[in-house]
């Protein structure tokens, strides 16, 4: 690789700082991540754990969520080939996905706090809620940056590395508590 | 990069500078303020523990919420602070011939919510109860439990919180400091020219990045226990007769989430300062670093070991005698590169043209107080070795010596070194000497007699040792003499705050270079250096950080940025005497 040196006397680099951050970031909530979710498996192990009813709503809420990163995407490609409208359109429709999604969490909470599943009630309830808590909170992290992050198209990218990396671990915490 | 400066006002210049130095600058100042707090705290244990006859202010419950706020202060709070984020946002622009961090509005919002931390962390002085006593190492159930420890009201819930936001404010900090060496290093500087100091923060930077989200997890869940009622780590426990709402709980979870940040945390504080004392000791032996490039395998290999060990806190914990095994090979395998960096150090003195300014002797004493306190920690390593020692005052002498005294030689020397670049101004040296000697020889006096009273058998956390029938007398005749040697060395760091502040406003102007050093941050065209830090054009680095006494070379020292000379007859490869 060779590293060229710009005007201004320092490297002119493949990669930008921003990008850096954000891989460096996403290692960070990794990280939280399987921080969690080493304890819960350890905590799996004991006898005393029971099983949490799985509203059915949860499957939908992946589907919304996948669509969501799927509509992002689509945003990126699209400002890719200069279809403004198109990114405009599927970067909308991203952003009610996410917001559909998050209502489906809470949606979810009231079910299985209707069905007794309080925080506190056995371990596996403390679990899924802090679980999806933390989660949705990244989530909500995300959405908020999404109106600043459209300024430049070197942001919009990098929200949609992120966005697509929370539903990655979405996809995992979800395997995690179906399977469990 | 920031390089366009803004009509500059008293506040943007001062208070919410985006400029890396000033955000340096209020980092070590908070972290020095918070640091006399938790000398303080330590001279109230010393007094208790001295003289309780006559010292009739602690109880057996305030002892406690002093000793577990001391320790959590000092390593988060001061250590972990003044090494990352004061030195690490001085240092590394400078020294890699940046001209800001790579996002300098998220490192202003790294001190700020560290204050936040900070404020939060002092708050809990204040509200009922005060602090909490569960321990540095906050083990639930203690920490858990309503009135099991004292402060276990409001007390656990703001440090939990405090320590929460602290871990924001370092993740926001550690994004910087990594992205900066990756990214921002100007033209010539590679990875392997910069100097240790750099390396050394890059790595902790690294670690602390991989590290705190650990404990940010546990501490959530801790909270949640605290606050609403689940069982993440209280396992069923009857309380006075009565059997509390909690059951199936894991006390052991915390302390793994706990110690898989908190061993690595020994090193985010350690690498530091291994690079800070690396380039004092090159520096003003005005020779070469011995080993370079082994230097910084060592530095990679202790922070990629550094993982793997942190059961060696859980030995008499109940674990697998398996597992137990595994941690001590680690453990003690963390042995051989610390024993590297020691031979180099040593190496790079042999023979050197020793300079003992201020700034050398704290080096100097870097390498005794490192030495002392990591070889007192191979027998804690050891399973069978640690297991009577544990929870004695060996261990308190141990982790006192390699990781309060040996990082605060570091980070005292580092101030000294840096003091005339932040300034422009010299210290008193004479002060400045007699605060090393006091520190030196008074740390030794504090804790070496520690690593007796533990083979002796003395608790560690004990408010009052009258009732220990089987210690013999002589042992409260040592802690007299621990005590008054601690007053003493704690007052030589008043004699260095007020040598800071005088030098700062009356001080001797200082040279750009005063040290004769090779590095960057010393070839500044302003010193201090402005916002920006270099005029037009930012420097070229031609060469490693470490040309000292090169033969047949005008001065002792070659700068960074100095080309070789245009048709130079390739430099023969001849050692230096």
């Amino acid at each position: 690789m060779t590293i060229h040196h710009g005007s201004n006397g320092y490297r002119e680099l493949p990669v930008t700082p921003g990008r850096v951050g954000v891989w460096l970031f996403l290692c960070v909530v990794t990280m939280l991540f399987a921080a969690l979710l080493s304890a819960y498996i350890v905590r799996m192990g004991s006898s005393d754990w029971h099983s949490l009813p799985k509203p059915g709503l949860l499957w939908v809420n992946t589907g919304i969520l996948l669509g969501s990163s799927v509509a992002f995407h689509w945003a990126k490609l699209s400002l890719r080939q200069g279809w403004a409208r198109r990114a405009r359109l599927s970067f909308v429709a991203g952003t009610v996905l996410s917001v559909l999604f998050l209502g489906g969490q809470i949606w979810a909470w009231v079910i299985l706090h209707k069905l007794g599943y309080v925080l506190s009630a056995t371990p596996s309830s403390s679990f899924f809620y802090v679980l999806t808590a933390v989660h949705g909170l990244h989530l909500i992290g995300g959405v908020a940056l999404a109106a600043w992050v459209v300024r430049s198209r070197e942001r919009f990218q990098l929200f949609v590395s992120y966005w697509h990396f929370l539903t990655l671990v979405w996809l995992v915490l979800f395997g995690v508590i179906v399977l469990t | 990069m920031h390089t366009h400066h803004e009509t500059p006002s008293f506040w943007s210049t001062y208070i919410f500078s985006q400029d890396h130095k000033v955000i340096a600058i209020q980092y070590t100042i908070t972290a020095l303020a918070v640091g006399v707090f938790g000398l303080v705290l330590s001279w109230l244990m010393r007094l208790q523990l001295g003289f309780l006859e006559n010292f009739q202010v602690l109880n057996p419950g305030s002892y406690y919420q002093i000793l577990t706020q001391h320790g959590m202060i000092m390593i988060v709070y001061v250590l972990t602070a003044i090494l990352l984020g004061g030195f690490g946002n001085y240092l590394i622009p400078l020294m890699i011939g940046a001209r800001d961090m790579a996002f300098p509005f998220l490192n202003m919002l790294s001190y700020w919510v560290y204050l936040i931390s900070v404020i939060v962390l002092i708050a809990a002085f204040l509200v009922p109860g005060g602090p909490t006593g569960a321990g540095w190492t906050l083990y639930p159930p203690l920490s858990a439990l309503p009135n099991a420890a004292p402060g276990s009201g409001w007390g656990i819930k703001l440090m939990l919180i405090s320590l929460v936001i602290f871990i924001a404010a370092a993740t926001m900090g550690g994004l910087n400091y990594v992205t900066t060496v990756l990214q921002c290093r100007t033209k010539g500087m590679t990875l392997m020219r910069m100097p240790l100091t750099v390396w050394g923060i890059f790595i902790a930077s690294v670690m602390a990045l991989f590290a705190f989200p650990a404990l940010f997890a546990g501490g959530v869940m801790l909270l949640l226990d605290n606050l609403l009622g689940t069982s993440f780590f209280i396992p069923t426990v009857t309380l006075f007769g009565q059997q509390l709402p909690h059951e199936g709980g894991n006390p052991l979870l915390f302390q793994h989430l706990f110690w898989y940040f908190g061993h690595p945390e020994v090193y985010v504080v350690i690498l530091p300062a291994m690079g800070i004392a690396s380039d004092l000791i090159s520096t003003h032996s005005r020779k070469p670093i011995f080993g370079y490039k082994a230097m910084v395998m060592a530095l990679a290999a202790i922070a990629v070991i550094g993982f793997l060990v942190w059961a060696h806190h859980m030995f008499v914990s109940g674990m697998n005698p398996y597992f137990g095994f595994f941690f001590a090979v680690s453990t003690l395998i963390i042995a051989i590169p610390s024993a590297v960096k020691v031979y180099n150090w040593l190496l790079t003195l042999w023979r050197g043209n020793i300079q003992l300014t201020v700034p050398m002797l704290f080096g100097i004493g870097w390498i005794s107080t490192f030495i002392i306190g990591g070889l007192t920690g191979l027998p804690l390593g050891n399973v069978i070795a640690d297991v009577p020692l544990h929870d004695t005052y060996f261990v308190v002498g141990h982790f006192h010596l390699v990781m309060g005294v040996a990082a605060m030689m570091a980070i005292f020397g580092g101030i000294y070194h840096w003091f005339p670049k932040v300034t422009g101004r010299m210290f008193h040296e004479t002060l400045g000497k007699i605060h090393f000697w006091v520190t030196f020889v008074g740390s030794y006096m504090i804790f070496f007699p520690m690593f007796l009273l533990g083979i002796l058998g003395v608790p560690r956390r004990y408010f009052d040792f009258n009732a220990l029938q089987y210690l013999p007398p002589q042992t409260h005749g040592l802690n007299i003499f621990i005590t008054i040697a601690a007053l003493t060395v704690g007052a030589a760091q008043l004699l260095f705050l007020g040598n800071l502040v005088w030098s700062a406003m009356r001080g001797r102007r200082a040279e750009a270079n005063p040290w004769k050093a090779t590095t960057l941050e010393w070839q500044t065209p302003t010193t201090p250096p402005p916002h920006g830090n270099w005029g037009a054009l930012p420097p070229t680095v031609y060469r490693w950080a470490y040309d000292y006494s090169v033969p047949g070379a005008e001065h002792d020292f070659i700068p960074q940025t100095v080309a070789p000379a245009a048709p130079a007859p390739a430099t023969p490869k001849v050692s230096h005497r």
